[in-house]
């Protein structure tokens, strides 16, 4: 088998055979393939967004998806949640030495079903390799820009009366990723969530301007985004325990290890504070979605100082708290 | 989830609400075992309970009670060559006086997290040429399997494995407790696991001797609270007895057989309990024969347990006559990010509860 070599990093023949039979052939299009130092694309005017995430996921390859798909829709979905139309992406990878170039096919592959699934174009790249042992296997760094198409979205905005909207089941991702990580031994169907989320928000976008403030649960999962959301808006969110959707194995790989999903990662969820009063609209247009469909209301926020508060399926009260350190690391 | 939702079933915890409610008692009761405390915070419990009933957090979570001493003699072996730390992940954050385990692992130390005693014996068994060193934290749940993996390295000729022993047994934390002068606990809520395997007889002594009902409970929200009813009803009938409400697991006997392998291998002995202090009797140290898996004797290195903290308050918070806001060391030189006392060290300790969410 073909293995990634330093000489592939370096700049001469064999970086632009790489770059040719691996990338361009799979990912080229109009502004990619000119390989020019920038890319250069039309903007017909108006407010734009711009984000960047890098990607360290282990393993690389995991149920229902890899760190290709990952790259992708993560910058898709932090474009989304921000209420941009995502449009152009761009592709920075750091490859460790000694990678076999079948798994990087198998990622610019997995990469270019994921842009076309989610209807963005890459447009600029760069490789660069490593010594063995300087990085991991394989790191991607994602950009995107999209256009703004909503009214001003932002963890600053949620208000007292906001019904907060929660699109599907929490911590399939985080789970998907632990068990596929050698030394936990369980076995079972969960998948990661890994999907992008512009078309379930435009779906939920109206000229309305109800959704004040959106974001995706990924890292530190939907306790930390609802603790960083109370603390910037400056209001307390209830949440009901028995509302939030969580499947039944995952639950159970919960329960066994010690693990509350409240913190455990996604990579195909949002949540949306939304007007009380557009909440019910808003959620029946969200369940036409495919990742929407087990979308559902799961609390409010009121008047307050920043408190997350959960009532219990038993019918308790308790706080939700940032989770400290880490739960499990490299979900990402 | 089938055997787990019907012990979350909210109709049947709000009538035992209402039961608890119609008893009308005061008391402070103590929560021995950690899981309890965690349950009790993850189900929202206190807030169904009347004003007058209060939980107070125990000594029970072991990665809390092993005192900084044990932390540092598992780093100062961390630093010898050829040499793998196997852990429960939960103790990888816990303080020593200078560092913890997860600070030296960034620094390059091999400290694996591992699930089992059994797989830090592989691990064992595939690193032929290293020392494998296991933290073998736990009360009397956690220590048969352990000594089961002793006598599996013993059975197999493994000579590059070895504990790190800080086993504690429960019973006679409690009966320190009792000891250390004025008590404030009306009732004890005692551990399921532990009791698993002892039974429930070690805890007669208890309303024997102090006077003050014990039960042993189950760790489901409905588990959690017929054991608080059960409790309240024996304050109120001045009838203080050792009931199980965990019958499903908990036999009087307990197991003998894990109660067999445990002693096999393992004796009572002197134990120091982070906040607490040394307590006699109250850990189980390995016996001359499986003495060469002991892994102070294999590094011939000792503990230095001169510096704990004797203003920590603890063992005052503990027995419920003292609260973590009367304590100097609270919020100043101890705190959720640098814990001193056990109360702190677990995040719903006490103490970790007045500091975040200022639980009075």
């Amino acid at each position: 088998m073909e293995n990634i070599l330093l000489a592939h990093g370096g700049g001469g023949r064999l970086t632009k055979k790489l770059i040719e039979e691996i990338f361009i052939s799979e990912l080229g299009n109009e502004v990619l393939s000119k390989l020019d130092d920038s890319a250069i694309f039309e903007h017909e005017g108006g407010k734009l967004a711009f984000t960047t995430d890098s990607y360290v996921v282990n393993p690389i390859f995991f149920p229902g998806g890899d760190i290709g798909k990952l790259a992708v829709y993560g910058t898709v979905n932090d474009l989304s949640v921000a209420g941009a139309r995502p449009l152009y992406i761009s592709l920075g990878l750091i490859i460790e030495e000694g990678f076999p170039i079948d798994e990087l096919k198998k990622i610019v592959k997995s990469i270019k079903e994921a842009a076309s699934f989610a209807k963005v174009k890459i447009v600029c790249g760069d490789t660069k390799v490593v010594e063995k042992g300087s990085a991991d296997k394989i790191f991607i760094n994602t950009s995107g820009i999209g256009k703004i198409i909503s009214h001003e979205i932002s963890s600053t905005k949620a208000l007292p009366g906001d019904k907060v909207i929660l699109s599907g089941s929490i911590g399939d991702h985080g789970i998907a990723v632990l068990q596929a990580r050698a030394q936990i031994h369980f076995k079972s169907n969960i998948e990661s969530d890994c999907a992008p989320l512009n078309a379930l928000v435009e779906k939920m976008l109206s000229s309305k301007n109800s959704v004040h403030a959106m974001r995706d649960p990924t890292r530190g999962g939907l306790a930390t985004l609802l603790n960083e959301i109370a603390k910037s808006s400056n209001v307390n969110i209830f949440i009901n325990e028995e509302k939030i959707p969580i499947k039944e194995e995952v639950r159970g790989a919960c329960e066994l290890l010690g693990l509350d999903p409240l913190y455990l990662a996604n990579e195909g969820k949002l949540v949306a504070f939304v007007d009380g009063k557009t909440a019910e609209g808003i959620l029946s247009r969200m369940k036409k979605d495919p990742n929407g469909i087990d979308a559902s209301i799961i609390g409010e926020a009121k008047k307050g100082k920043g408190t997350v508060i959960l009532k219990t399926k038993i019918g308790g009260e308790r706080i939700v708290d940032t989770f400290s350190g880490e739960q499990l690391p490299r979900i990402c | 989830m089938k055997y787990i939702d019907e012990f979350r079933d909210k109709k049947s915890v709000e009538k035992i609400a209402d039961k608890i409610r119609e008893l009308n008692v005061s008391a402070k009761l103590m929560e021995v075992c950690g899981t309890h405390t965690m349950a009790i915070f993850q189900h929202g419990i206190r807030s169904l309970l009347p004003e007058g009933v209060k939980l107070l957090s125990g000594p029970g979570c072991p990665v809390c009670v092993t005192p900084s001493s044990d932390i540092d003699l598992a780093i100062e072996i961390a630093n010898r060559p050829d040499t793998i730390i196997t852990t429960f992940g939960d103790m990888m954050k816990v303080p020593g006086r200078r560092s913890s385990l997860s600070k030296e692992k960034a620094s390059g130390k091999d400290i694996r997290i591992v699930y089992s005693p059994t797989d830090a014996l592989n691990i064992a068994k595939e690193n032929k040429n290293k020392n494998v060193v296991f933290l073998a934290v736990g009360f009397e749940t956690t220590s048969p399997t352990i000594a089961s993996t002793i006598k599996e390295a013993a059975d197999s000729k493994v000579d590059n494995f070895f504990i790190l022993d800080s086993l504690k047994k429960i019973p006679e934390a409690m009966m320190a407790l009792l000891n250390m002068g004025e008590v404030e606990v009306d009732g004890f809520l005692c551990p399921g696991h532990v009791s698993v395997v002892i039974g429930s007889g070690p805890y007669e002594f208890i309303p024997r001797d102090y006077g003050i009902p014990c039960v042993i409970s189950g760790f489901e929200p409905l588990d959690i609270m017929q054991s608080i009813y059960m409790l309240l009803l024996q304050i109120k009938e001045r009838n203080p007895k050792v009931e199980i409400q965990y019958k499903r697991a908990v036999k009087p006997t307990g197991n003998l057989e894990a109660l067999k392998i445990l002693f096999d291998v393992f004796e009572a002995g002197d134990s120091t309990w982070r906040g607490l202090g040394k307590i006699p009797g109250s850990g189980l140290r390995l016996k001359p024969e499986y003495s060469q898996f002991d892994a102070l004797k294999a590094f011939d290195i000792k503990a230095d347990e001169t510096i704990e903290k004797d203003e920590c308050f603890c063992g005052k918070i503990l027995r419920g006559v003292k609260l973590p806001t009367d304590c100097k060391l609270f919020s100043r030189s101890c705190t959720p990010e640098n814990p001193l006392g056990p109360c702190m060290v677990s995040s719903e300790g006490t103490c970790a509860a007045y500091y975040k969410y200022g639980r009075k």
